[in-house]
């Protein structure tokens, strides 16, 4: 195996070590640390399932259950995580039984679906749980037959021993084997034994897909269930003043119409706690259509907030965070962004002396790009069931990360961990917002309060003005050329609303003798959080314009230029903490070079855009065509290359980057939401432009780097160099170069 | 409130709602038929497309009042055991990604290719770009759509 040069063994919880001869010798920690249901060692389980591990559950009539652990929200770990334990089990994949686990950090790990992590942390525990499931398996069945267990092979299910003939399947000592100590050392197959694993297989989920099965959490329903709808200030820095509901409460179906705060003056949020509103004007009803409607006839005075303090405790430290008063626009932020930019910003990399390099330059090129607030859009709208009584609470909903929320529901409804029960429901989409836990607190509150089962439902509209936005960027890039137009500095400058996106220690950095980067960030109202690969969706989507530009100044091709570039970092690289990796990143531009056929002159009809990005541990290079039709330039076709290591679902994963592809044309074009005295003034896909089908390439080509490194991530690493792909191709179309997004606007 | 016979399914249901409702929320809240889901409200995403009769209908918009004894289809009555051509081709395609818009999108191509089943392309995206994917599956809607039609 190669050598994995990822942070995962950092962060591993398990020991490893090379055999002598190949393969991997775990030692566990991981699995012996995991609680059974029994105490002594025997298991307490429903009679007709034997559990072996946290993950996989075999029937006595060979019946293979396997877990997922992770919330799905479109990733398809439903089918790539028990993949993987699959092909270490020896289970034929087709008759495995998949379903989602329960919310349980201690048996099913840290079930987090967010930072591209999802395959990349569960890939060894998973697969080591299937090896120790198998191995348990045989050593029951040298225990049964009374043979060497090193004697007993596997095949899809079955275990045999050849010299005597015998055979049986797993089912049959699956009892036998639960009672056995799980080994301390498994050994996990070489990547080259594979065959479930490497091999496309079709979503476990994609049947009850097709047929509208209730998988999602907006189709939870129960006994009694009420629904509730929040009513939220039109405006950010406004907040509830008095409401009048009499008009509300007349309406049918309509139970309640109550105000509360979400936290109490002082609360200590935790890092994903959002509240974009502190004070809950609910209405709750029998269905969601009457709650709808009688919504409208609240009579609501809001009023405008004063400075506030927050403290939060994120995963950075404890922080106290200044809210300040005030209704924003988009047109007074762009010239506060502007009178920013040009004063002294925070240091957060130097590397030689670019003052002097740009004073000593024979030719300078600064340009500026602006990207505006971007709506995650999840095309189902938060929600979440809460049933809270005195003595415990179930919650029930689409969230990435259940085991983030729990502290904060156990702390606000004052229940311990234990007496709280988390359901993750299937997710329509999350793009980061669903990590967040606004939602799940209030529903959980709302619950509490009315005593009764009770499901909050945003509206779209509820959905696209609460905030937890992608901030507003703005960057400034700078670079020296020597008579002999050498790249001799560059400067990198950026900042945001509320937060700035530079990755200082990202590419050029390292292939630069004289490097500057600094940030700088504007406190807001408007709140904002992670969306898909955070900072880099702006980061990558304009760094990847300004190289073309520098290219094409220094006249090269731009390929050729980022190779030249990386060759450099690698000889002799400049400064420390280099995050990316030389060899792989240049591996996805050459890959995309041969596959687009960059130099082949048949392609000479389209204008052809390139871009590529390292984030979230992966590589990923674009090539984006395009063509014109009635004046107006469109994207026909797309190749990309990517380099995640070990790509576990080829199909699902090919999928998910054409997502990404699609999702980086659509924001990179038509993304975008503006504010005018503190009102988002796109509250409705009617008025927010979402890429449709036309709009999208006609094909999209992925291809990966074949290697065995462990998988380092996909759902993120493919999104931020799309925008600058596009803006390179925009300017072969249209001759002039985009620097503010959504690019649409200025066609 | 005012009781409504429908059709759903090819059978009669009754239910008594204010004559205003949507169906989106007569199917999701009254029928119990949630694979007909809420995305916009506005007629903007196609989340929520049903067929009346024979056509492709965004049922937020629908008023129940106005359905009357026409033939009601959701994604549960398009097959009995999910193999409509159209279902299958979007297994064998392994279209979705989060899978929420995809009854929807699913909906829209049945009428398309009811209505013309030898759609082109352009004809395909002119019916399928009233059907937003945010997980930006339109690559895999438009094989499958195209596989679909040359089954039919
Ligand atoms: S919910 Fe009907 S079109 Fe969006
Ligand atoms: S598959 Fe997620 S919105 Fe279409």
């Amino acid at each position: 195996m190669e050598k994995n040069k990822t942070a995962q063994n950092r962060r591993s919880f398990l020991k490893s070590s090379v055999l002598a001869g190949g393969g991997l010798l775990i030692s566990f920690k991981l699995l012996s640390e995991f609680t059974f249901k029994g105490s002594s060692g025997t298991l307490d389980l429903p009679e007709q399932w034997n559990e072996l591990t946290g993950y996989i559950k075999i029937t006595a009539d060979n019946i293979i259950k396997i877990y997922n652990p992770n919330p799905e929200f479109g990733q398809n770990v439903m089918t790539s995580l028990p993949m993987m334990v699959a092909e270490e089990l020896g289970v034929d994949w087709q008759k495995v039984v998949v379903e989602m686990g329960p919310h349980d950090n201690v048996k099913l790990g840290p079930q987090f679906t967010g930072g591209s992590n999802s395959v990349r942390m569960y890939w060894k525990p998973l697969r080591e749980a299937g090896a120790a499931a198998r191995q348990m398996l045989i050593d029951s069945a040298a225990q049964g037959w009374g043979v060497p267990a090193n004697e007993i092979s596997t095949k899809a299910g079955v275990l045999y021993h050849e010299k005597s003939g015998k055979s049986g399947t797993y089912g049959s000592f699956a009892s036998a084997a639960a009672a056995l100590p799980i080994p301390k050392v498994v050994k996990l197959k070489d990547a080259k034994d594979f065959n479930v694993v490497r091999h496309s297989q079709k979503n476990v989920a994609g049947k009850n897909i097709v047929t509208g099965k209730p998988l999602f959490g907006m189709d939870y329903t129960q006994e009694g269930m009420l629904i509730a709808m929040i009513e939220h200030p039109r405006a950010f820095g406004m907040k509830l003043k008095s409401f009048d509901a009499t008009e509300t409460l007349k309406m049918p179906g309509i139970t309640d119409v109550f105000s509360m705060k979400m936290y109490e003056e002082g609360y200590e949020q935790a890092g994903f706690d959002t509240r974009t509103f502190n004070d809950l004007l609910v209405v709750v009803g029998k269905t969601t259509w009457e709650v709808m409607n009688a919504r409208k006839k609240l009579k609501v005075i809001w009023e405008p907030i004063s400075e506030t303090k927050e403290t939060v405790a994120g995963f950075r430290g404890k922080n106290v965070v200044t809210i300040p008063a005030g209704l924003e626009s988009t047109s007074t932020q762009l010239a506060q962004m502007a009178e920013y930019a040009k004063k002294p910003a925070q240091q957060l990399r130097k590397d030689g002396d670019s003052e002097t390099a740009f004073k000593n330059a024979a030719q300078i090129i600064e340009r500026t790009y602006t990207a505006p607030f971007l709506a995650h859009n999840c095309m189902e709208p938060m929600n979440f069931f809460a049933h809270v009584t005195d003595e415990k609470a179930l919650l029930v909903g689409p969230h990435q990360a259940p085991g983030w929320i729990e502290p904060t529901i156990s702390k606000i409804l004052n229940l311990p961990a234990d007496k709280i029960e988390i359901r993750i429901a299937r997710m329509g989409g999350g793009f980061g917002l669903r990590a967040y836990g606004h939602f799940v607190t209030e529903a959980a509150l709302i619950s509490k309060k009315i005593k009764a089962p009770v499901k909050l439902v945003y509206s779209r509209e509820d959905d696209m003005t609460y905030g937890i936005y992608r901030p507003m960027y703005t960057v400034t890039y700078r670079a020296a050329l020597d008579t002999n137009k050498n790249l001799i500095a560059f400067h990198i400058k950026g900042g945001g609303i509320p937060e700035h996106a530079v990755h200082p220690n990202r590419f050029p950095a390292g292939a630069i003798d004289n490097y500057l980067a600094e940030g700088w960030a504007i406190p807001s109202n408007i709140t904002i959080g992670a969306f898909r690969a955070p900072g880099s969706n702006f980061n990558g989507a304009t760094e990847q314009a300004f190289l073309d530009e520098l290219a094409e100044a220094m006249g090269k091709d731009p390929i050729d230029f980022r190779l030249e570039l990386l060759q450099r970092a690698k000889e002799k690289p400049v400064g420390k903490n280099n995050e990316y990796d030389v060899d792989r990143y240049a591996g996805v531009l050459h890959l995309v070079k041969e596959k687009s056929g960059w130099n082949n002159p048949e392609n000479k009809q389209y204008s052809r855009g390139v871009a590529a990005y390292f984030c979230h541990n992966s590589y990923a290079a674009h090539v984006i065509d395009m063509l014109k039709k009635d004046g107006q330039p469109y994207v026909e076709r797309v190749i990309s290359a990517i380099d995640c290591g070990i790509v576990v679902n080829p199909d699902a994963a090919t999928n998910m980057v054409q997502g990404a592809v699609v999702d980086g044309i659509g924001n990179a074009m038509y993304g975008g939401l503006t504010h005018k005295d503190g009102v988002t003034e796109q509250n409705n896909f009617n008025r927010y432009r979402i890429i449709r089908m036309r709009e999208a390439p006609r094909k999209i080509d992925v291809h990966f780097v074949e290697n065995n490194i462990d998988p380092t991530g996909l759902g993120e690493p493919p999104f931020p160099p799309v925008f600058a792909a596009v803006a390179n191709a925009l300017y072969k179309s249209m001759g002039k170069r985009f620097y503010t997004q959504p690019f649409s606007k200025e066609l | 409130m005012a009781i409504f016979t429908l059709n759903v399914n090819g059978k009669k249901q009754q239910v008594n709602v204010d004559p205003a409702t949507p169906m989106l929320w007569v199917l999701r809240e009254h029928l119990n038929l949630v694979g007909t889901k809420y995305g916009c409200g506005v007629a903007q995403c196609g989340a929520c497309t049903i067929h009346l009769g024979d056509s492709a209908i965004r049922s937020c918009q629908l008023p129940v009042s106005a359905v009357g004894d026409k033939a009601v289809t959701t994604i549960e009555g398009l097959s009995e055991n999910g193999d409509h051509p159209v279902q299958k081709a979007w297994i064998e395609h392994d279209v979705a990604q989060c899978g929420y818009c995809q009854t929807g999108q699913i909906m829209t191509a049945v009428a398309l290719l009811k209505a013309n089943p030898n759609a082109t392309d352009t004809q395909i995206e002119a019916a399928m770009s009233g059907n937003i994917c945010r997980c930006g599956t339109y690559v895999r809607i438009k094989e499958a759509v195209r596989a679909a039609a040359s089954h039919q």
